[in-house]
């Protein structure tokens, strides 16, 4: 078993590329992510759990990226709101939240969308009181949630 | 955050020699790391459990539920045993913080979440939790959250988890392990201490003991069994009142068996032995339900802010029993 350390040389598989990057065992995924790696797609809200922005998928679950050490996703998949488009092509989530217009501020977006996707994935988008039952884990201060469910619905219905 | 080192721990073994070093256990890490940065826990020393081989539900072979303590809180949810046997687990884990929380947070660190006391969470003001013999800010403060049952005048913080109040309805245990390897079971009603004078103890668990997993009785299979928990917004917030309830009924309908606690709203998961009583050998009727649940809130002590409690319980009993008995 490895000793404990302060610090760590961590391999993470970002959007489908391995990166390796020196972290303090302090260091949240979220920070990694951000201020390491430079992906900062995802937001940083409260950094309490509560507020949803900095979801990412880990091994394809919704996760909040605030509340996990950097260190303890040694060796995982990671995916951000930066590794959904295919080039110029947005991912089908993205496409809808353009299409009806679900965000304001935008700040919550990129959490919102990655919820979304993971809802999609697990098969939970099944109907508006699903949705919104799933996304309530993704606040946002300018209140854009009926277009955010009109949205994931959209989405869900395309196959995600 | 302070500065502390981390190491992953393959076995309880080596998790028993980290303890013993002065680690601090991480699974999940949900409420571990709201305490760090908010600078509540300073650990030296992480131990990370995450590569034990604790996550899972199986069956036994008496018919009893075994849920390994690294089991998610979603996956727990979604086990179809579980959901069928036991409606009143798998109800209070769906009404559990979010899917990302529930998808990252386990069902061994959910029975250790700590109290949601605003002042326990902020480590400016007075808490004899936090810091033993400081003072209680919430007892004339802000206690609009706070306990009205299991208090003491040292701290009336509420163990915030739902999952152990429905666990407390089924007759479920925790397998403990200590750090010289003996095992033990705890049950689940017996697992959290009333504050009295030392708030800063909370379970039966001794220093650097690990939980192994929860385990449900084959007999609680027969009850039927439902979750209600009242909060401040429609999802996504800590109880401010829930009620987990499983009875079974006789052939002639009326109540042979029944368990009743109450979350949100005490230091610990509450068991109601008095409404309870009122209920067994009745039929489950509106009137019988409502003379019952009356008295859920038998010996709260309420203060300025949390007064609203005390109604709020015997509804939330009533409520839950309406509905399980379908009167509603
Ligand atoms: C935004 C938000 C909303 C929430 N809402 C709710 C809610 O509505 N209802 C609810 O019940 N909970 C809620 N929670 C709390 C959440 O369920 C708990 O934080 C979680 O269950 C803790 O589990 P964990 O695995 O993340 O524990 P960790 O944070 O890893 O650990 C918590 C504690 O348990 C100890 N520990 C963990 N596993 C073991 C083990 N096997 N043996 C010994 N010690 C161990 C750790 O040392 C630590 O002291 C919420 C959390 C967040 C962030
Ligand atoms: S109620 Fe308990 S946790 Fe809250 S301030 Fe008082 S001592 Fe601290
Ligand atoms: S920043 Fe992670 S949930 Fe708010
Ligand atoms: S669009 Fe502004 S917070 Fe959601």
């Amino acid at each position: 078993m490895p000793e404990p350390a302060h610090s760590f040389m961590l391999t993470i598989h970002v959007n489908g590329v391995e990166r390796q990057v020196q972290v303090d065992a302090r260091t949240t995924l979220l920070d990694a992510l951000r201020d390491r790696l430079h992906l900062t797609g995802t937001k940083k809200g409260c950094a309490l759990g509560q507020c949803g922005a900095c979801t990412v998928l880990l091994e394809d679950r919704r996760v909040v990226s605030c509340l996990m050490l950097a260190v303890m996703a040694e060796g995982k998949q990671v995916t951000t709101i930066e590794g959904l488009a295919r080039g110029e092509e947005l991912h089908p989530v993205q496409a809808a939240f353009v299409e009806h217009d679900a965000f304001q501020c935008g700040y919550c977006t990129p959490g919102q969308i990655m919820s979304a996707v993971g809802a999609i994935k697990e098969g939970r988008a099944r109907s508006d009181d699903e949705i919104r039952e799933q996304m309530s884990g993704n606040l946002c201060r300018c209140g854009a949630y009926t277009n955010i469910v009109a949205a994931v619905r959209d989405a869900a219905a395309q196959g995600g | 955050m302070q500065p502390f080192s981390y190491a992953p721990v393959a076995d309880a073994a080596a998790a028993a020699l980290r303890a013993r070093a002065g680690a601090s256990f991480i699974a999940g890490g949900t409420d571990m790391l709201q305490l760090l940065q908010e600078n509540v826990l300073q650990p030296d020393e992480l131990a990370d459990l995450n590569g034990l081989p604790l996550a899972g539900i199986t069956e036994e072979a008496d018919g009893a539920l075994r849920i390994g303590a690294l089991t998610k809180l979603q996956e727990a949810a979604d086990h179809p045993l579980l959901r069928e046997r036991h409606p009143v687990v798998a109800e209070a884990l769906d009404a559990t913080a979010s899917p990302m929380v529930r998808h990252m947070a386990t069902v061994g660190g959910n029975l250790l979440q700590r109290t949601r006391c605003l002042y326990f969470r902020d480590v400016s003001t007075p808490c004899n939790k936090r810091q033993p013999g400081s003072g209680c800010s919430a007892l004339e403060g802000e206690n609009r959250h706070n306990a009205i049952l299991g208090g003491s005048e040292h701290c009336i913080a509420v163990q915030p988890s739902d999952l152990p109040v429905a666990l407390v309805a089924v007759d479920a245990e925790v397998l403990a392990r200590n750090t010289d390897g003996a095992e033990r079971w705890i049950p689940v009603g017996g697992f959290h201490r009333l504050p009295g004078d030392t708030p800063e103890i909370e379970t039966a668990l001794k220093p650097g003991d690990l939980i192994l997993a929860i385990r449900i009785p084959a007999h609680a299979a027969r009850w039927r069994s439902h979750y209600v928990k009242v909060r401040d917004r429609a999802s996504f917030a800590w109880a401010l009142c829930s009620a987990a309830v499983a009875l079974r009924l006789d052939e002639q309908g009326r109540v042979a068996e029944v368990r009743i606690a109450a979350g949100g709203v005490a230091t610990k998961p509450w068991r109601l032995p008095r409404v309870e009583q009122e209920l067994l050998g009745h039929r489950l009727d509106r009137d019988r339900v409502r003379l019952s649940a009356v008295w859920a809130s038998e010996g709260a002590v309420t203060r300025t802010g949390n007064a609203y409690k005390a109604p709020m319980l015997q509804h939330t009993v009533e409520r839950a029993l309406i509905e399980l008995g379908g009167l509603a």
